[in-house]
Order: C-alpha cells, then structure tokens, then sequence
C-alpha cells in the first residue's frame, strides 16, 4: 500500500513539476477555454436574462471541452518522448501509474478552471465565486480525469487519438454533464444543499463507481 | 490461439445459420401481418395508424439494450478468458446492436413527430438509447484504429464495460432532469396501458427482434472467424 501510494505520488509531482516548468498545457488549454468564452458571447445574446438560463451551459462546454484537450496531453506526451515504456517498467503497480496520472490531471484541470472564474465573471458577469460550484467543479473534474485518464491511455496508442478520446469520453460522463449543469443553476440561484445536495451526492457516486473500475481496467489497456 | 492447420472441431454449420435466417424472415412476415391486420387501430391520442410504428419501435429499442448487455457480458469474460469467441460474440453484438439502435432512434422519430409534434423527446428512455448508441459507435470505431486485433479487442471491451456501468448514472440522471423539463411519456409511470391484442403483437414483435439478432450475431461472428482463419492461413503462406 505504501508503495502504491509513493510511486502515484511520484508520477504526481513529476507531472506537476513538469507542467509548473514548461506551462505547456495550462497556457495553451487556458487560452482556448477563453476562445470558447468569447465566441459564446456571440453564439447566444449575453444579456442578463439570457445569461442566467445558458450560463451553466457555456462553464461546462468550456470546461468539458479544455479538459478533452489537456487529457489528450496525459499519456500523449509520454508516448511521443518514449517514456511510457519507462513509466511501466518502473517497480509500481499499474495502479499506482492510474492514480499519479489521474491525480496530475485532475490537478491541472482543476487549475485551469479556476483562471476561467474571473473570464466568466468579466465576459457574462456570470458569478461563480461561490462554494457549492466550488464542491460541484471539483467532484465532476475528478470524475472526467477518472475516465478521460483512462481513454487518453487508449486514445494515445491508436492513428485518431485526438478524435477517439472525445468520442469516448463524452457519451460515458453524460451523466457528469447533466448532474454538473443542473446543479450549477441551482448553485448560482442561491439554492444551496437544497438544489445541489443531490446532485452533489450522484457525481461523487459516479466517480467512486468509475475510479474502481478504472483502476482495475488499466492493467487491460497498457498490457502489451 | 489455434493455428489454421488444426482441424476445426466444432462450427456452425451453414445448414444451421440458414435455418435461423429461415425463421427471422417468415417470423418478420408474421408480425407485420400481424402488426396491419390484427392489432386494432390506437385511439387519436397515440397517433391512430402511426402507433403500428410503436411494434417495430419498442422491440427493436429493447433488443438493443439486450445487444449492449450481451456484449458488455461477452467483454468481461473475454478479459477473463481472452478466448477468441467471447471477443467475436462482443464484436458481433456491438454491430448487431448498432442497427437495432438505429432502427429504435429512426422508429422513435417517426412516431414522436405526429403525435408529440417533435421528433426527439428528451426523456430517460431516449437520452439512454441515443448514449448507448454512441458508446456503440466509439466502440467500433476503436477496433477499426486499434492497431492490432488484439489490443483492439481489449481496448474495445473496456469501453463496453464502461458503457454498461455508465447505464444505471444515465437514467437517473436523465429522469431527474427531464422531470425539471418535460412531462414522462414512455416507461414505467407513462400513462396509457396496452390492449391484450396489442401486448400480443408488441410480445410477438419482440421474439422477431431478439431473432433478428441472433441472426447478424451468428453472421457477424462466423464471418470473423473465417476472416481469422484466411488471415492465419495467408501468414502461414507468406
């Protein structure tokens, strides 16, 4: 057990460390969440009574969208310098390789939807400073990098790995999409655990259910 | 896995799979005669004739649950097993279940546009039809990038499990969302019940669906088998 959690915790700060020098996918994904920002100021009219029905729509579209581009990234990077290979070998189970990258990812997306707090208040005046969207952002991100996590390792290895990780992803965290807008409504109407409770309550279900079978189905996936 | 030089040991033998294709079609004439000619015509609510529709509609949207359910069970044993057959009876299923659903999906627009004047309805039932659907496609689809059969199919099982572990999160979470927006009109707690000449159809149409797929399973995975078979045979050539 302490070896499972030291080698995830190893691959964990070596992402991290890696990210916080090269910046590489935070720029670049942070940049795009805000080209979807803008370009949905013109998609819809972004007038108060306008923004107040399609307001958690546009978060999560930005969010579910940059988080696909940063999880292509995950295992993408390690093939294309040909340190996957190494990252197997290394003397941890491939558990232990699931949760390092599941933790780095989520960690990353987490970062990046934060930033995009204040472009969302600023563009929509749309107010997300707010703790019940805080708990709602972070158990559905740790839903999408449960699943995303283990597509991008498929995704990786086949010729469309850009296209085939959304193709994946998308229709399996359906139910994280709907829970996350849903309750994002209700969050920023003011409802409290009243509208958000229970939503709150069947994403974190969904991610315990899919983190179990995730880290018993990447053995299957990275098995030469 | 066996080499093409062994002698096969047990097959299905065409006499058998032309058999079931025998019955499908004289089943399917059955029930359409039986869908025109028996069931009585539904009230003014249902959409009068249109509602035969609902014979093709129901037994083709259960048979393609039934098809993800046979090919997610196909997927866990052949990640147990890795035997060959259990990876053809998913891929078969996986194919066979992409028509149903297709059938179900175009079916279910052509009925929800007379009389419910749109052609999608965003309830539970149809946000599951339509997600399974897609899990179907990403499943073909990862088998046609795969670069090796084998992987292919471990990859591919993986997404149908997922797929059928997603399925219990999709109906609740649909249901709880189209019960802020739209009024139930199919499932349990949809209101209307069925005549027995009707119920009769409805069972007939769908034993003629869950034939329908058996056949394209049975087809679809001796056809692999042979492919197998001439690719084995070619390498041993080469």
């Amino acid at each position: 057990m302490s070896n499972y959690l030291r080698g995830a915790m190893a691959i964990y700060a070596k992402d991290i460390r890696l990210e916080a020098r090269t910046k590489e996918t935070v720029s670049a994904v942070f940049a795009f969440a805000i080209i979807i920002s803008f370009i949905f100021g013109f998609a819809f009219d972004p007038r108060p009574s306008v923004v107040a029905i399609v307001g958690p729509g546009i978060v999560w579209v930005a969010y579910v969208f940059t988080g696909i581009l940063g999880m292509n990234r995950t295992f993408a990077l390690e093939r294309d310098r040909g340190t996957l290979e190494g990252l197997l070998l290394a003397p941890v189970g491939r558990e232990a390789v699931y949760a390092g990258k599941l933790l780095s990812t989520a960690t990353i997306m987490i970062f990046v939807e934060a930033l995009l707090f204040p472009v969302f208040l600023v563009l929509f005046d749309l107010n997300l400073f707010n703790i019940w969207f805080a708990l709602i952002a972070l158990a559905a991100t740790i839903g999408f990098a449960t699943v995303g996590t283990l597509f991008s390792a498929i995704a990786a290895h086949t010729r469309a790995r850009e296209i085939l990780l959304p193709l994946l992803f998308l229709p399996i965290v359906l139910p994280i999409i709907i829970g996350a807008v849903t309750s994002t409504g209700a969050a920023i109407d003011g409802d409290g655990w009243d509208g958000v409770g229970k939503w709150l309550q069947f994403i974190l279900a969904f991610d315990a259910v899919f983190l179990v079978l995730s880290s018993w189905a990447f053995d299957f996936v990275l098995e030469e | 896995m066996a080499t093409a030089a062994e002698p096969r040991k047990t097959r299905i033998g065409l006499g058998k799979r032309q058999l079931l294709v025998a019955v499908t079609a004289l089943l399917f004439m059955v029930d359409l005669v039986l869908i025109f000619q028996y069931a009585p015509t539904a009230s003014e609510a249902l959409g009068t004739q249109m509602q035969r529709i609902f014979y093709f509609h129901v037994p083709s949207a259960i048979v393609g649950m039934i098809s993800f359910g046979v090919s997610a069970f196909a997927s866990v044993m052949y990640l147990i097993k890795r035997t060959r057959n259990w990876d053809r009876i998913a891929w078969a299923s996986a194919e066979a279940g992409t028509i149903i659903f297709t059938i179900a999906i175009a079916t279910g627009a052509l009925w929800a546009k007379p009389v419910w004047q749109t052609w999608w309805v965003w309830d539970a039932n149809g946000t599951l039809t339509f997600m399974l659907w897609l899990v179907f496609i990403g499943y073909l689809i990862t088998r046609a990038y795969a670069p090796t059969v084998e992987r292919g199919a471990r990859w591919a099982a993986v997404v149908s499990i997922f797929g059928a572990a997603a399925v219990p999160f999709v109906y609740m979470a649909a249901d709880w969302w189209a019960g802020l927006h739209t009024e139930r009109v199919t499932g349990p707690g949809a209101s209307g019940s069925l005549e027995t000449a009707m119920s009769y159809t409805l069972q007939f149409s769908l034993v003629t669906f869950l034939f329908l797929f058996a056949v394209l399973v049975a087809e679809r995975s001796t056809q692999r088998d042979v492919e197998e078979r001439v690719e084995a045979l070619r390498r041993e050539v080469a």
